[in-house]
C-alpha cells in the first residue's frame, strides 16, 4: 500500500530518467536519475501524502536511496 | 580579576545542557510567553525553571560553586531562550551582565566572594539600576550619591527604569562615590532585599510595545547595607571593560534568538506551502532564502565579537578592550544587531503573510516584531551612534 503510494509520488515528483515501474523496491534511485534537488519536492510530497514531517536527521542521501528506505523512514515517522 | 581557568563544562556537556534548555524552552518558557506578554507580567515560571537548572550562576566561576561557563556559552543560552520568550531571555541576559561585573571586578573582596557563593546557593536574581531621572540616559553620570556612616551606607535613587526590580532579590545600583564627588566619579553597590531595608516606590509602570515581561518600571529606590557591598573598582572601569561589552554581546545574542525563531516559523510556513505543490517551490521560498542569508550575517557578526572579546578577557588584555576601537566595535555590534533583528522579523512576516500577522495563528509573529523594536529603543541607537561619531573623530 505505502509502496504503491511512494511509486506514485516518485512518478510525479522524482524527475527520474527510468520508468518507475522498472525500478525494484531495493533499486538505487540515484542510479535511476534522482538528484538531491529533486529529493526536496519528493520529500514535500511524501510529507503531504503521509501526513508526516521529516526531521533534519532523515534528510540524508540514504533515506532517499531506494523505495524500501523511503518506506522505512515513513514507517518510522508514523510510529 | 580574570576568567583564565579552562572551561569547566566541556563541549559535549554543554550540548547536553543546551538540549535541556531547549526542552524547558518548549515545555515551560514558550508555554507562558503569550500570557507574560499579554499581561506584562514577570515570567516567574521561566525564571524558576532556570533557577532549578542552576543557570543563574552559570557564569560564576567553578571556584565559587558556579557552572563556570565561558561568555560564548552564556551568549548561546541567551540565544536559545530568545527563541521561546524575548522577555525571559532579556531578564536572563541582564542578570548575567551584573554577574559579569561582580566576577570580573570584585574578586579582591571577601564580601563579594561570599556573595557569589550565596548567589550560587540561592540562585539569587540580580537587577540593575544604572540610569537615573535627570541624567538623560547617560550611564556615566549620577546624581545620587552613597551616604556612608561608619560601616553602613544608605542610597536613594530615582530610577526611571529598573527592569524586573520588583521581582529581583538584589539590585546593583550605580551612584556617585560620595556627596562631594563629581557626577562621573561613580561606584556600583549591591542592595539586598533580605538584608535591607530596601524599598521600591513605583514611579512609573511598564506598558510598552514589547519586552513586556521585563517589567522595567521606574522606582524610587531607598536602600541600606554594609559598606562592603560597595564594589571596590571604579564604575568607569567596570562599564568600559565589562558591563558595556557584555551587555551588547548578550543582548545581541538574545535578539539573534528572536530573529532565528522568526526565520524558523517562516521556514515551517514555506514548507507547508511547498507541500501543496512539491514540483513548484512557492515564491516565498526565495524570500526565505534571503532572510536566512541576512540571519547568517547577523550571527557571524555576533559570534566573532564574542569570540574576540572572550579571548581578550582570557588574556586579561585590558588595553585592547579599553581603547576607542573596541568601544566603537561593540557599539556597532549593538546597533547592527538591533536594526537587523527588526529587518529579519519583517521578512519572516512577509513570508508568513496573514498567518504571521494574526495573533491567533501558530505562525504569529506579533510578539517577535514588538520585542524586536525594543532592541533599538531600550538603549537608544542614536545615543550610541553619537558616541561613535565622537570617538571616530579621533580614532583611526
Amino acid at each position: 500500500m505505502s509502496v504503491e503510494k511512494i511509486r506514485g509520488i516518485l512518478l510525479q515528483h522524482g524527475r527520474l530518467s527510468v520508468a518507475v515501474d522498472q525500478i525494484a523496491n531495493d533499486g538505487d534511485l540515484y542510479k535511476a536519475g534522482l538528484t538531491s534537488l529533486a529529493t526536496v519536492g519528493l520529500m514535500l510530497a511524501l510529507e503531504d501524502q503521509f501526513n508526516v514531517e521529516f526531521p533534519d536527521s532523515l534528510l540524508s542521501r540514504k533515506t532517499f536511496s531506494s523505495i524500501d528506505s523511503i518506506s522505512e523512514a515513513i514507517a518510522q515517522l508514523q510510529k | 580579576m580574570t576568567n583564565t581557568s579552562p572551561p569547566v563544562v566541556n563541549a559535549a556537556e554543554f550540548e547536553q545542557l543546551l538540549a535541556r534548555v531547549h526542552e524547558i524552552g518548549r515545555e515551560v518558557v514558550a508555554k507562558h510567553a503569550a500570557d507574560v506578554d499579554q499581561k506584562a507580567r514577570f515570567p516567574f515560571e521561566s525564571i524558576n525553571v532556570l533557577k532549578q537548572l542552576r543557570l543563574l550562576s552559570s557564569y560564576v566561576p567553578a571556584e565559587f560553586g558556579g557552572m563556570g561557563l565561558e561568555l560564548m556559552q552564556v551568549a548561546k543560552l541567551c540565544e536559545v531562550l530568545g527563541h521561546y520568550c524575548g522577555s525571559t531571555a532579556m531578564i536572563f541576559a541582564m542578570h548575567q551582565i551584573v554577574v559579569a561585573c561582580v566576577i570580573r571586578h570584585a574578586q579582591g573582596s571577601p564580601w563579594f566572594h561570599g556573595y557569589l557563593r550565596e548567589l550560587v546557593q540561592d540562585q539569587r536574581l540580580i537587577a540593575s539600576a544604572t540610569t537615573e531621572i535627570g541624567v538623560g540616559g547617560d550611564l556615566r553620570s549620577s546624581i545620587c550619591a552613597v551616604e556612608i556612616e561608619g560601616d553602613r551606607f544608605r542610597i536613594t535613587k530615582k530610577a526611571p527604569v529598573i527592569s524586573y526590580g520588583a521581582a529581583a532579590d538584589d539590585i546593583m545600583v550605580t551612584c556617585r562615590r560620595a556627596a562631594d564627588s563629581p557626577a562621573s566619579d561613580q561606584v556600583q553597590l549591591i542592595v539586598r532585599k533580605d538584608r535591607g531595608p530596601v524599598t521600591l516606590e513605583p514611579l512609573s509602570g511598564w506598558d510598552t510595545l514589547g519586552f513586556r515581561g521585563t517589567c522595567s518600571a521606574g522606582f524610587l529606590l531607598v536602600g541600606e547595607g554594609a559598606t562592603e557591598q560597595i564594589q571596590p573598582a571604579p564604575f568607569a572601569d567596570i562599564l568600559q571593560q565589562t558591563m558595556h561589552p557584555h551587555a551588547h554581546i548578550l543582548w545581541s545574542s538574545l535578539w539573534l534568538g528572536i530573529a532565528s525563531d522568526a526565520v524558523n516559523l517562516a521556514r515551517a510556513f514555506v514548507r507547508n506551502e511547498a507541500r501543496k505543490n512539491p514540483s513548484m517551490p512557492p515564491t516565498s521560498a526565495l524570500r526565505l532564502a534571503d532572510a536566512d542569508s541576512v540571519l547568517q550575517g547577523m550571527r557571524s557578526n555576533i559570534y566573532l565579537a564574542t569570540i574576540d572579546y572572550q579571548k581578550m578577557m582570557a588574556e586579561n588584555n585590558v588595553d585592547a578592550f579599553s581603547g576607542f576601537g573596541f568601544a566603537i566595535r561593540i557599539n556597532n555590534l549593538k546597533v547592527a544587531s538591533s536594526n537587523i533583528v527588526v529587518d529579519i522579523v519583517n521578512r519572516a512576516m512577509l513570508i508568513c503573510g496573514i498567518a504571521g500577522y494574526r495573533n491567533d495563528s501558530k505562525f504569529s509573529l506579533g510578539r517577535h516584531l514588538r520585542d524586536a523594536h525594543g532592541a533599538a529603543i531600550m538603549v537608544n541607537n542614536d545615543r550610541i551612534m553619537n558616541h561613535n561619531s565622537n570617538m571616530l573623530l579621533v580614532h583611526r
